[in-house]
């Protein structure tokens, strides 16, 4: 088995990449191959860095008009790229990056595609994948019949873990580009400023409409800040228009899983639960003691969050020695 | 009023923009998930069926083109006669017109994909949207690989969305931000959830929707490239421990946090 791993730089940096950490577990248990592949201008330190993370060896596409993502251009190259060294699975990462890509890369090498994968593993062989679907209200365990297979990893579910520092060997891999294979590009990037998205982060602190207006969440945002988390808002607080619907968690917004979640004034609809309950800690803060939300809670406070949070915020900042 | 029911000649001159939008008949999101005694698909018995929520976006926002730009839109679906109920939803809130590519059994993101495609491609389409993703399979797959079979560039994930002649300016969302995207028509695009406010249909819309059109096709059939071996519910987490009603818990509670979970 020969697994190719699109492995996302920026600035010249690779990216910590689980994706080439699952595909090497799965490439040592069938003498297989692991080659990452990098995109962009001067990314031979990042394909070489490849190597911390398992890679047996890396592959590189520069080209100053690949110096921004273009969808149409940089699906071709990993196709390109995939076909060049042999590869019979390609990973991604399943970010906003390889879930764009992924589709194209399929249609151009005639593959399968599985994606937002949770696990991997060798079954006769073949890789047996697992995926949510009805946004984690069912999983399914899937086969791609293909020759050629895709697979898209959720970030946050398999582990990058640090790097070794090891590096490894790089190759231009052959790849041809016309200007119209560029057709789309990104422009211009924007970044919010210091906030973490709801989807990276390690701990997410939610409100919901039992927070009564968007002036309460100033509280949310305190307790966010102090657990250096990020800020979730229900869907009802998102269509009430007190909290943009990037920060939306659930079946319509973003599928979390962090380390913990804390669900404030949040009674729990099924949207919701699905969105959030693979988080590996729950707690649930609300005046209703049979809110859904305590169903999947691992600890709860019944009680009002106006009362409990300023508290937790205070105790929080006490423990952390940051008040 | 009747001119109001007769398609004006002079219109004819501004029909600018052929818009298709391409919709997904789902289970309602608040719909309790069960597996099928197959234990590989979903027990659809008693589970309601809407518009995949995205897609509601695409619609809208092929509306809004038509109603600055002229022209007209489609709503197409790949799926059994079931699927006609969201195309008439669609044409509620003002689609003139749909296509159901009939099909019976299930089908994986390329085979929806290739049957979309095999529509589309003698229809020269301008725009063709799709929601981000539809929310049963969760794939996020067949708006790219509809692009790609169809040789047009694809922008996911759109927050907005300017289109100035054949110039296409779009924001997608990504973590932590947005990016800028340009490209040019004809173009598809993945609608996200605040692209647009999606309209209520009028009672005026509903009433005549049901004099639009919906044209019936074969569904191309393609071989499947992803089969489902087996599909579970995930394991329903164990009942959690109330540490307390009210702030006097807090102090438990951060003790729990971190000597028991170690979170923080």
């Amino acid at each position: 088995m020969k697994i190719i791993v699109f492995s996302e730089q920026r600035d010249g940096i690779l990216k910590k990449s689980s994706a080439i950490r699952a595909a090497r577990t799965l490439a040592d248990q069938s003498s297989g191959e692991v080659v990452a592949l990098v995109i962009g201008v001067s990314v031979q330190a990042a394909a070489a860095a490849a190597g911390g993370y398992g890679a047996h060896r890396a592959v590189v596409v520069e080209d100053p008009r690949l110096s921004s993502v273009s969808t149409t251009g940089w699906s071709k190259a990993i196709a390109e790229a995939s076909t060049s060294v042999g590869a019979t699975a390609v990973f991604l990462s399943a970010t906003s990056l390889g879930k764009d890509l992924a589709p194209r890369v399929a249609v151009r090498l005639q593959a399968g595609l599985a994606a937002d994968c949770i696990s991997l593993r060798l079954d006769q062989g073949a890789i047996l994948a697992t995926r949510p679907e009805y946004a984690g209200k069912a999983l399914s365990s899937v086969r791609i019949t293909t020759p050629v297979q895709i697979f898209t990893l959720r970030p946050n579910v398999f582990t990058a873990g640090p790097s070794t520092g090891a590096t490894t060997t790089v190759q231009p891999a052959s790849v041809t580009l016309t200007d119209a294979d560029l057709v789309s590009r990104v422009t211009e990037v924007q970044l919010g400023s210091g906030t973490i998205d709801v989807a990276e982060a390690d701990i997410v602190v939610t409100g919901g409409r039992g927070l009564k207006g968007p002036e309460n969440f100033k509280m949310i945002e305190d307790l966010a800040a102090a657990v250096g988390g990020a800020v979730g808002a229900s869907r009802a607080v998102v269509d009430a228009g007190w909290r943009p619907h990037s920060e939306q968690v659930g079946q319509t917004g973003k599928t979390v899983s962090p380390s913990l979640y804390v669900a404030v004034a949040v009674s729990g609809a099924i949207q919701h639960l699905a969105g959030m309950s693979s988080s590996k800690y729950i707690v649930a803060i609300n005046k209703d003691k049979d809110a859904p939300i305590f169903q999947v809670a691992d600890y709860g406070i019944v009680g009002d969050a106006f009362e409990v949070i300023p508290a937790l915020t205070a105790e929080i900042k006490k423990l952390l020695g940051t008040n | 009023m009747s001119a109001s029911f007769v398609f004006p000649p002079e219109a004819l001159s501004e029909l600018r923009m052929k818009l298709i939008a391409c919709v997904n008949h789902v289970p309602d999101t608040a719909a309790k998930i069960n597996v099928g005694r197959d234990g590989k698909s979903v027990d659809t018995t008693g589970v309601n069926f809407i518009i995949n929520p995205y897609d509601e976006f695409a619609v809208e926002a092929c509306l809004r083109l038509k109603e600055k730009n002229g022209g007209e839109v489609i709503v197409v679906s790949v799926g059994p006669d079931t699927h006609k109920e969201t195309l008439r939803k669609a044409l509620a809130m003002g689609a003139d017109r749909a296509v159901l590519l009939k099909d019976g059994g299930p089908r994986d993101s390329f085979g929806i994909a290739a049957a979309l495609a095999e529509y589309l491609k003698d229809q020269s389409p301008d725009l063709v949207c799709f929601g981000k993703q539809s929310v049963d399979g969760d794939d996020a797959a067949v708006g790219g690989m509809t692009a790609e079979l169809l040789g047009l560039p694809s922008i996911s994930v759109v927050v907005a969305l300017t289109i100035d002649g054949t110039s296409v300016r779009a924001e997608r969302e990504i973590e932590g931000g947005k990016e800028i995207v340009s490209a040019v028509l004809p173009c598809v695009i993945t609608a996200q959830k605040g692209l647009n406010e999606p309209r209520y249909p009028s009672l005026k819309g509903i009433m005549g929707a049901k004099n639009k059109p919906i044209e019936e096709r074969p569904a191309t059939v393609v071989a499947p490239r992803v089969e489902v071996v087996a599909m579970t519910k995930p394991a329903a987490k164990a009942g959690g421990k109330i540490v307390g009603t009210d702030a006097s818990a807090v102090p438990e509670l951060v003790r729990l946090l971190h000597e028991e979970a170690k979170v923080i």
